[in-house]
């Protein structure tokens, strides 16, 4: 019989590992997906829509165009897993045994843990995407705050490389002269790896970027446009931009199968749920302190693949994920960096230039018919 | 005046700012004059308990090492 292989999440990191196993063995075993939506989202776009510098079209397509034919697509929200019984229900009642599962839920956003949050603007959903670009289009001026809400959250330097982006775009507004720009950051600096905190801390002085450090954001008050730190201070201002908190997957909490953040116990090189050998996580979804990513996912899901393949046919495991991520990091005028490093070498980012602009922009546009389907690694 | 540990906060394996995060939590449960040990593994955490501690008030008593946990001893400020 078949190994009945279940991959929850039809994200980068799900769509990946299920194409690999179906690729890698065949007949020798059944892969479903299953999904919420069944819509596949490339959320780096997310920030070029927010600028009005890209149609929200190109950011979602159907998952099953991206699944191989063999892989099965179930349209539905997985509901509880049973690790001990090796299911997983599904919202209208049906239940998938599995063999090996994978987890590759994601994170979702929870607005509600930071009092007063309310209708703050983000740049970190399809919805919030859409409504800050008719907020900045509407825009005339003013204080601008752009800050983080709650760690950890996707795409650790999306925070600056939307400053960046915004100052510019302000200035092609005509409108940067009347406004001011800020980024709240959680450290005493502009971003956590040290590295690339040098290299965007002149652009910050010359573009005349604020930077308020040790500002871990703790409440808002959207009708008195204030929003508060941990660390006891208080700024106001007319547009608030913030990174929503994030938790791990609804799913993945109900089952007990997280930690208190809802994250994946995984190990770090083996990416197996720490209580459950069967079960693998991926991305967004594990516990592991590594920026969460599609670039991660993108990279671990070769080694679940693998290692799933391992287990069916009782080899000896061949891989395993040494804690590569790789991102671009825009910085405005056109010009790009790119941060690359592993669990234990620290990025060396090269100075910014159109190159890596190009780069990933290239990247974007090529996403859909490379990586789900495993075209560059 | 004697001081007393008020709490002991674990952040070993949380890469930064994790621990700089969960402190400014911690700190905000404490009356001030507490103190509160913090245990990290992210060697960016000495630099940033000194900045972070100057920059808040809340004193840096202590910054120590123990083979490949660091610790760090934060006085709440009053």
């Amino acid at each position: 019989m078949p190994a009945r292989i279940v991959v929850l999440g039809g994200g980068v990191g799900g769509t990946l590992a299920a194409n690999l196993l179906q690729k890698e063995l065949g007949r020798e075993a059944t892969v479903t997906v299953v999904d919420g939506t069944g819509m596949h989202i490339y959320q780096p776009g997310f920030l070029y829509v927010a600028l009005d510098q890209a149609n929200a079209l190109w950011l979602a397509r159907d998952e099953r165009t991206l699944l191989r034919k063999g892989v099965e697509l179930v349209i539905e929200h997985a509901t509880k897993i049973d690790p001990t019984r090796q299911t997983v229900e599904l919202a209208r009642g049906g239940t998938l045994p599995y063999d090996y599962l994978v987890l590759a839920t994601g994170s979702r956003l929870d607005r509600d843990a930071i009092p007063g949050y309310g209708d703050t603007h983000d740049f970190y959903s399809f919805e919030g995407a859409l409504r800050l670009r008719e907020e900045l289009r509407r825009f005339k001026g003013g204080r601008i705050l752009v800050g983080v809400a709650g760690i950890p959250y996707k795409c650790p330097p999306a925070p600056v490389e939307f400053v960046l982006m915004l100052e510019e775009y302000l200035r092609r507004r005509g409108i940067r002269e009347n406004s001011s720009v800020t980024l709240l950051s959680p450290l005493n600096r502009a971003f956590t790896i040290e590295s690339a905190s040098k290299l965007v801390q002149p652009i910050f002085d010359k573009q005349r970027i604020g930077l308020s450090t040790f500002f871990n954001v703790e409440s808002v008050n959207t009708a008195k446009h204030t929003v508060s730190s941990l660390e006891g201070e208080t700024a106001e201002y007319d547009l608030l931009v913030l990174v929503p908190p994030h938790r791990g997957a609804a799913v993945i909490e109900t089952s007990g199968l997280g930690d208190e953040g809802g994250w994946v116990p995984a190990d770090r090189n083996t990416l197996q749920h720490k209580s459950f050998e069967r079960i693998l996580a991926l991305g967004d979804a594990t516990d592991l302190p590594i920026s969460k990513s599609g670039s991660t996912a993108h990279f671990e899901a070769p080694v679940v693949a693998s290692r799933i393949a391992s287990f069916v046919r009782g080899t000896a495991p061949k891989t395993a994920y040494g804690g590569r991520v790789m991102c671009f990091l825009e910085t405005g005028g056109g010009r790009a960096t790119s941060l690359r490093f592993d669990y234990t070498h620290p990025p060396i980012p090269p100075k910014p230039s159109r190159l890596w602009h190009w780069a990933k922009w290239a990247f974007n546009r090529a996403y859909w018919v490379t990586v789900p389907q495993g075209r560059i690694g | 005046m004697t001081l007393t540990l008020a709490r002991t906060l674990d952040c070993k394996g949380l890469s930064c700012p994790m621990p700089i995060v969960k402190t400014a939590q911690a700190l905000r449960q404490l009356a001030p004059g507490d103190l509160i040990e913090v245990l990290a593994t992210d060697p960016g955490s000495i630099k940033d308990f000194a900045a972070w501690s100057k920059m808040t008030g809340n004193e840096l008593v202590e910054a120590g090492q123990d083979g490949v946990v660091f610790r760090f001893l934060l006085k709440k400020k009053g």
